[in-house]
């Protein structure tokens, strides 16, 4: 015991650290801060370690070249010794550090904590997520199999509406003309050096504020932010009714951040490494590329928006939404701090979190893309074509053959992109049929070209049949009157 | 002048001193940059551009569109696969054809061609084209980029070698595109 205090000493009289460790883990922060709300950035930081001490481990066997990776990454999956845990622990540790800085980041909204004196934590913080985001993204094109491949595209087509820059931005994107080693090798460097040594370097800067000005206090409702007043409050606080952070509330931190490990490891144990889907071969068309869990709802929202509108979307949405979040502790940098007296503040993290809920939702099966192979692979279910006519069946087989199937779906199979067919008859006559078929419009393609006469005829006279038992088809009130009297001056017609 | 404003011997080599360390900096930078930008600057005067064979006549019947594959005439050497590039050839008759990348025009993913519709469909967010290229339904603003093609000895030839995204596409199609 003795000789380990002598070696102790040996090294503080030359690194002279114990001291302000010391200072540091004793300081004193207000006692109701040792809260369990409050333990999401020791998380966040404990996964980011996790990240690259995972990362490192990966870089021993991934080969960052566009011929190679692929294989490399089947290598740590099947061949090394655990490769796939290593793997599996990477990629579930990149999705629970983007939940938990997310969740950081929500807590400390509704907390106030980004007004006045700890602004610059709050925007360090808003690069700090970006920053995650874009570990995000590039850990998932080091993934190069498929969905890696065309993500870029997409990323690629997104950089290109820039005016004028567009395409040249695309090439330093892309490293080239086109997806292919360069942009590995790119994605590596920025996925392994750059953004990693960025987040460091931020972090560092974000927890140096975070001990400077001390942990944000329990926002009491009524207990106001004022920038002449404040900082001596706090101080009074601390003193009054201040605990060391260690051991005080340290705890708590520590048992999260052992918890999030766990389950980040559980879920690695359970569920497993994600991918590599395909060979990165751009000559295999036959995929559906799909971004990780939290790009989704940009994948979503991407189907949603009208055309018109899209790339001004695409460019100014992120430029207004940072400028808004980086500008937030200057527009509200004062006042009521609880969220028990925040309502917009607390409608407004709602509101996100349903629109990026139900985007994310709808990109798990993606309503908007066709199905490509309902046409040859879910048959017309039997009971609509009961009784049906030798020309009906027809239609029905001119439906399935003309692909109709891919994007309206009969009896609950078939592509959602078009509304479902399944009583169709209700909504539309057959005039309304027959133009809505050969003309197309409300986002369907015109078939006017493609089908003969004989083929329009059958398709609607099976579409006609397309309503429930008890309901009768829709038809034009007119269309008996207009016959009837067209019958009536037909000149010999029976009165 | 009193003895304040005379500058120092240490003052005076410390500022040059910056003023060398400013000057080193500046001349490593313009290297560093020119490295960093020498993929725009090399594509200039679409250098990235070639002439690449897709295949004889004869593989492509009249009235019918097929899929092609080329290797990108700019390769690196870890390019592996992915300087493999398909793409659809529409043989409308004789030497008349329409080439067509499969980069939907929305935003990039790989768009499949329906015979008996004739249609392309894409499979990411449902961008559908008729099957002269041009814009049926969906989210893409305009219709299928095209390659400028060519028949020589035989052989259809196109000019590719760049990813057809949205805002380059003036680039690689020889004329304006085809909107719907």
């Amino acid at each position: 015991m003795r000789l380990i205090a002598q070696i102790g000493e040996w090294f503080d009289r030359r690194l002279q650290l114990a001291a302000p460790i010391r200072e540091i883990s004793e300081h004193p922060v207000p006692r109701n801060t040792a809260s369990w709300f409050y333990v999401f950035g020791s998380a966040a930081l404990v996964v980011f370690v996790l990240q690259i001490v995972t990362g490192i481990l990966l870089a021993l066997i991934y080969v960052p070249s566009g011929g190679e990776a692929w294989s490399s990454l089947q290598a740590l999956n099947h061949d090394v010794t655990l490769g796939w845990f290593i793997r599996a622990l990477h990629g579930w540790g990149s999705n629970f550090m983007v939940a938990i800085v997310l969740i950081h980041m929500v807590q400390v909204f509704l907390f106030g904590a980004y007004k006045f004196p700890r602004e610059l934590t709050w925007i360090v913080g808003v690069f700090l997520l970006l920053m995650t985001l874009g570990m995000a993204f590039s850990g998932q094109v080091l993934r190069f199999d498929q969905d890696a491949y065309w993500g870029l595209g997409i990323g690629a087509s997104i950089a290109s509406r820039v005016p004028i820059a567009g395409p040249a931005i695309v090439k330093l994107m892309l490293g080239g003309p086109i997806i292919a080693g360069a942009t590995l090798s790119r994605f590596f460097a920025l996925h392994v050096f750059v953004i990693p040594g960025m987040l460091i370097g931020f972090v560092c800067i974000h927890l140096l504020m975070v001990l400077k000005l001390g942990i944000n206090e329990w926002p009491m409702p009524g207990r106001l932010v004022k920038k002449a007043t404040y900082t001596a409050e706090y101080h009074e606080l601390t003193k009054k009714d201040g605990a060391p952070f260690v051991p005080y509330a340290v705890w708590k931190d520590m048992f999260f951040a052992a918890f999030i490990l766990l389950a980040v490891a559980a879920c690695a144990l359970y569920f497993g490494p994600f991918g590599p889907t395909g060979r990165p071969d751009p000559t295999i068309i036959q995929t559906v590329p799909k971004p990780d869990y939290f790009f989704l709802w940009l994948y979503g929202l991407l189907s949603y928006l009208p055309p018109s509108m899209e790339t001004p979307a695409l460019l100014i949405g992120p430029v207004v939404a940072i400028a808004f979040l980086v500008l937030l502790p200057f527009l509200s940098g004062e006042g009521e701090k609880s969220w028990r007296r925040r309502p917009i503040a607390v409608l407004a993290i709602l509101l996100i979190a349903i629109v990026l809920g139900t985007l994310t939702h709808l990109a798990g099966y993606t309503p908007w893309s066709p199905h490509m192979n309902a046409w040859s692979g879910d048959p017309v279910p039997e009971r609509f074509l009961h009784g049906a006519t030798a020309l009906q069946r027809q239609g029905a087989l001119v439906f399935q053959v003309k692909q109709c199937r891919n994007c309206h779906s009969l009896g609950e199979l078939g592509g959602q992109r078009g509304p479902a067919l399944d009583s169709v008859a209700v909504r539309l006559t057959q005039d309304q049929l027959i133009r809505q078929v050969i003309q197309g419009g409300g986002n369907m393609p015109a078939y006017g070209k493609n089908l003969s006469p004989a083929q329009t005829t059958a398709l609607v006279a099976f579409l006609e049949t397309l309503h429930p038992a008890g309901q009768a088809p829709a038809r034009d009130a007119s269309r008996d009157v207009v016959l009837s009297d067209a019958q009536e001056k037909r000149p010999g017609a029976q009165p | 002048m009193s003895n304040e404003d005379l500058v120092s011997r240490r003052g005076f080599f410390m500022k040059l001193g910056i003023l060398f360390n400013g000057l080193v900096a500046a001349a490593l930078t313009v290297p560093i940059v020119g490295y960093l930008l020498s993929c725009i600057t090399r594509g200039r005067a679409n250098a990235y551009l070639s002439w690449v064979p897709l295949g004889p006549l004869s593989e492509f019947p009249e009235g019918e569109t097929r899929l092609a594959t080329f290797r990108n005439p700019y390769v690196t050497p870890t390019d592996g696969k992915t300087a493999d590039t398909a793409c659809w050839v529409r043989r409308i008759e004789g030497e008349q054809f329409q080439v067509f990348a499969v980069n939907c025009a929305h935003l990039g993913c790989p768009v499949r061609w329906f015979q008996q519709s004739s249609l392309f469909m894409c499979p990411c967010h449902g961008g559908a084209y008729y099957q002269d290229g041009s814009r049926a339904s969906g989210p893409p603003e305009r219709g299928l980029f095209q390659y400028p093609y060519k028949v020589q000895d035989g052989l259809v030839t196109i000019q590719a070698g760049e990813l057809p995204t949205p805002g380059a596409s003036a680039s690689l199609t020889g004329k304006k595109p085809t909107c719907a």
